[in-house]
């Protein structure tokens, strides 16, 4: 009953969104502009109707109403309510309703918020946006029809995947990443509303673009640390990323948004990279259906893989769609968009932004092709391979490691140019941070060149960015007399997308310093130990007491309970590491323990135990700073939110002034408006 | 528009495009196996499950792989807990009887699973044609490699495996491996590899 409403609902919403994006073009064609009141209508009617869908599918989870397909596929009247709620994202149908019900309401604010401006970008942008929602209501009305009746009605189901169920941060993690995913339309939208509505040959349509852009991205980054932080507390292996191609996919967008959110500065102030910019905010989005293509279609071996159907070929062909059609159109285009800007000077902060794009570019280019290499070498020689770990952290880590060091050097140096030796003189405080953490890392052990010098450039990097906001805040406290505090908060209001972009810097810094410390210095140890009997790893303790076995209504859990033991030999706390058998799955879950600490985590996994509780064998892993990847994560998302809350008119900053009339130094303004 | 760089463009996707398309043709999880074409590891194993006449063997009785040379075995490692088990459960039960006056033996191998809750399900199934035996320890399962369950070998009459399937295996894959082992079909120019459903 609820599934036929459901279903009734995405089948009109197919017809909305079809009708919709159809009288666009003729709207605007024959100017008559009240017509575009029947796009945003269907716009909103969408964002409704699958509300509707997805509202009717959280009830059939939580009422264990299994006549739905999905429900009776994932569903388990054993499973705890929390993951019967979150596996709407669990599995296939499910995700794909989520990820319509997530465009549906990016598409519904896109409209709210920028129905009333002028011109056919937002009625092209709202048309784009409604073709990708047409092809996912075609999925859901077709091969991804998550409501299909089910005959007899089952009186119970087998649960959502076992892995998924087993942390809390399964609820965290995919809707980030659907957001992120998803949010890249937007901007792609505006791209593809500004070559039709004709105003790509201006910067006007980046300043709507990128703030979705920067939400995006935030969210997206996010979301790869909330799946790294998953994978590390669940999978048992004591790592957060193996360049899987799922990881790489997710990983890719984010490539190339950084990006864009770098040369939409120099386009906006040197009039300068506009197709670049136009190309980067396209590829983005292809980037983001080639990731859900490579999850869902079953054509690359991944454990993050969904179970495959007809789906991949629906997949196949929008792809081919999306492509032929912006490749058309920016190609078509691309004489009108180029920009006349040049460099000021090679000593400038736009050569660095360059770099920057050169770098990030490489690496995505890198992680693409090793991510298809598989499919490639299948194709031109027949041969099964994997690409691993050595290819990517040999291919792409070094354009990473010169990334960081970009990042310290971007914003010492001013916008057009600067003499040789005011650049020296700029760049060379810095490096007194490269020294000090490049001392650390000798002093913490490190004897590998590569290491050490991650080590140093995170130190530049960080020194840089710190040093800006030293300076503002100086020249705050001299010119207005305020206290540090006040001078912070009036210098990051002042230009938050300035000071943002730093604070997730920072971030960047903080995740880098965490992987590097962590790949550099991590030891491990496995033994089978009798109560009583204790292992060191790295000059920590742990010291077996006892192994135990519960009963819950999902899963049976054995655990094993060790004591941490300090320098002193006194218990300081305990860990205790679980293997999980729920009762659909043929494997157990492993569910390691891990006790944080500034200096790094203590990770234990239990990897066999005797039946009798007579021995548990566990591995102790000791990994320096691993923290410190997750509290960047946060750092970064509270950079994107400082910059997303940038003002000026319509989205325009102070910093958007050109060079002959320069903008208000914030580190001067009397004080944030 | 320009149409002459829209068209180079456009072409610049084919390629992509058809790597995709060929995607299609490919299982990734299609894993080479060492195992077809070895010697089937030995194996003793008790019976739980008896079985029906006339395939029927009685409880507590071994089942020796050496016993059985001269003969076709299905060996299918299943279990209660296995959801995929239950898709096999018709096709195997019903091509076992089907060539029950053929030198073919279906054997079922308990994985990971208490006899009783063997028992119950095959009741809850409706009976299965075949014995089923239990392996302590998963020994018989290690040996050959299991990566999960449902996962079936057949091994020919001189005692080598012939072909490894994973997943829920079909009647029709069933008849024709046995079919191309049985002393009958001297062809002997099966393919070996190994398959996923």
């Amino acid at each position: 009953m609820i599934g036929l409403l459901a279903h009734n609902a995405l089948l009109v919403s197919l017809i909305a969104v079809a009708f919709g994006a159809l009288i666009t073009p003729v709207a605007v064609r024959s100017g008559r502009r009240e017509w575009l009141q029947l796009t945003y209508g269907s716009v909103y009617a969408n964002f409704l109707l699958v509300s509707i869908a997805t509202a009717a599918m959280i009830v059939a989870l939580v009422t264990h109403d299994f006549s739905v397909s999905y429900v009776a596929a994932v569903g388990s009247r054993s499973t705890p309510l929390l993951f019967t709620v979150i596996s709407l994202w669990g599995a296939l149908e499910g995700s794909i309703l989520f990820w319509a019900w997530v465009l549906a309401l990016y598409a519904a604010a896109v409209v709210y918020l920028h129905h009333r401006r002028p011109g056919n970008l937002v009625p092209y942008a709202a048309m784009t946006l409604l073709f990708v929602a047409a092809f996912f209501a075609v999925l859901l009305v077709g091969p991804a029809d998550p409501f299909r009746p089910v005959s007899p009605v089952p009186l119970d189901g087998p649960g959502p995947n076992t892995l998924l169920q087993n942390h809390i941060l399964m609820a965290v993690h995919p809707p980030l990443l659907y957001l992120g995913y998803v949010g890249m339309s937007v901007p792609f939208a505006f791209a593809i509303g500004a070559i039709l509505g004709d105003e790509a040959p201006s910067n006007e349509w980046t300043r709507l673009s990128r703030r979705w852009m920067l939400a995006s991205w935030g969210f997206l980054g996010a979301a790869i640390i909330a799946g790294m932080w998953w994978s590390y507390e669940v999978l048992g292996w004591g790592g957060y990323w193996a360049w899987d191609p799922v990881e790489n996919a997710s990983f890719l967008p984010w490539l190339t948004a950084t990006a864009y959110l770098h040369s939409v500065m120099v386009q906006e102030r040197r009039d300068m990279l506009r197709l670049w910019t136009l190309n980067l905010c396209v590829a983005t989005f292809v980037l983001t259906i080639l990731g859900t293509f490579l999850t869902r279609s079953g054509i690359l071996s991944s454990v993050h893989a969904f179970t495959t159907g007809a789906i991949g070929y629906y997949f196949l062909a929008f792809i081919a769609i999306v492509l032929v059609v912006t490749l058309v159109l920016v190609a078509g285009n691309s004489e009108r968009v180029r920009t006349k800007g040049s460099l000021g000077g090679a000593a400038s902060r736009e050569t660095v932004f360059l770099l920057n794009n050169l770098f990030l570019t490489a690496v995505m280019l890198t992680v693409l092709v090793g991510t298809l290499y598989p499919l490639i070498a299948e194709a031109m020689r027949g041969v099964k391979v994997s690409v691993g770990e050595p290819f990517f952290n040999r291919m792409a880590v070094p354009a990473m490691v010169a990334l960081i060091f970009l990042m310290g050097v971007g914003p010492a140096l001013p916008w057009g140019s600067c003499t040789w030796a005011e650049a020296r003189r700029r760049l060379f405080p810095p490096a007194i941070g490269a020294a000090i953490l490049g001392a650390i890392a000798v002093l913490s052990g490190a004897r590998t060149i590569s290491v050490i010098l991650a080590f140093a450039l995170v130190g530049y990097a960080a020194t840089g960015n710190l040093r800006e906001y030293w300076i503002g805040m100086r020249a705050r406290r001299r010119a207005h007399g305020e206290s540090w505090v006040t001078a912070l908060v009036r210098l990051t209001g002042g230009n938050r997308r300035r000071y943002g972009g730093y604070v997730a810097h920072i971030g960047v810094l903080f995740v880098a310093l965490g992987v590097t410390a962590s790949s550099a210095f991590r030891s491990e140890r496995e033994a089978t130990l009798v109560p009583g009997g204790s292992l060191t790893v790295a000059g920590q303790t742990v010291r077996l007491k006892s192994v135990w076995g519960r009963e819950e209504p999902q899963r049976s859990v054995i655990g094993a309970t060790l004591d941490v033991l300090g320098k002193d030999g006194a218990v300081i706390g305990t860990i205790a590491p679980r293997m999980n058998y729920y009762r659909v799955s043929d494997q157990p879950v492993p569910t390691p323990d891990v006790r944080s600490g500034l200096r790094g985590d203590l990770y234990v996994n239990l990897m066999a135990f005797d039946a009798n509780g007579a021995n548990a064998t566990v591995k102790v892993i000791v990994e320096p700073l691993v923290p410190w990847i997750w509290f960047g994560g946060f750092v970064i998302v509270a950079g994107a939110v400082i910059g997303l809350f940038h003002r000026g008119p319509r989205g325009t900053a102070p910093e958007l002034a050109t060079e002959s009339a320069p903008a208000p130094d914030p580190a001067l303004a009397p004080a944030a408006p | 528009m320009n149409w002459r760089r829209a068209t180079i463009a456009m072409l610049a996707a084919v390629p992509l495009i058809a790597l995709f398309a060929f995607g299609f043709t490919r299982n990734p999880s299609e894993i080479p196996s060492p195992l077809p074409g070895r010697d089937a590891p030995a194996w003793a194993l008790t019976v739980f499950a008896p079985g029906e006449p006339p395939l029927a063997r009685p409880v507590g009785d071994t089942l020796r792989l050496h016993d059985l040379l001269g003969k076709v075995v299905v060996l299918n490692f299943w279990a209660s807990w296995c959801l995929a088990c239950r898709d096999e459960h018709v096709p195997l039960s019903e091509t076992a009887r089907q060539y029950a006056d053929r030198p073919a033996q279906f054997i079922g191998v308990l994985y990971n699973d208490r006899p009783a809750a063997g028992t119950r399900w095959i009741a809850d199934m409706g009976g299965q044609s075949y014995p089923s035996v239990v392996d302590p320890g998963a020994r018989t399962a290690i040996d050959y490699g299991l990566y999960g369950v449902p996962e079936t070998f057949i091994v020919d009459t001189k005692g080598r495996i012939a072909y490894k399937h994973l997943g829920p295996i079909s009647e029709r894959v069933l008849r024709q491996w046995i079919d191309s082992l049985l002393p009958r079909a001297a062809g002997g120019d099966t393919p070996r590899r190994d398959s996923v459903r």
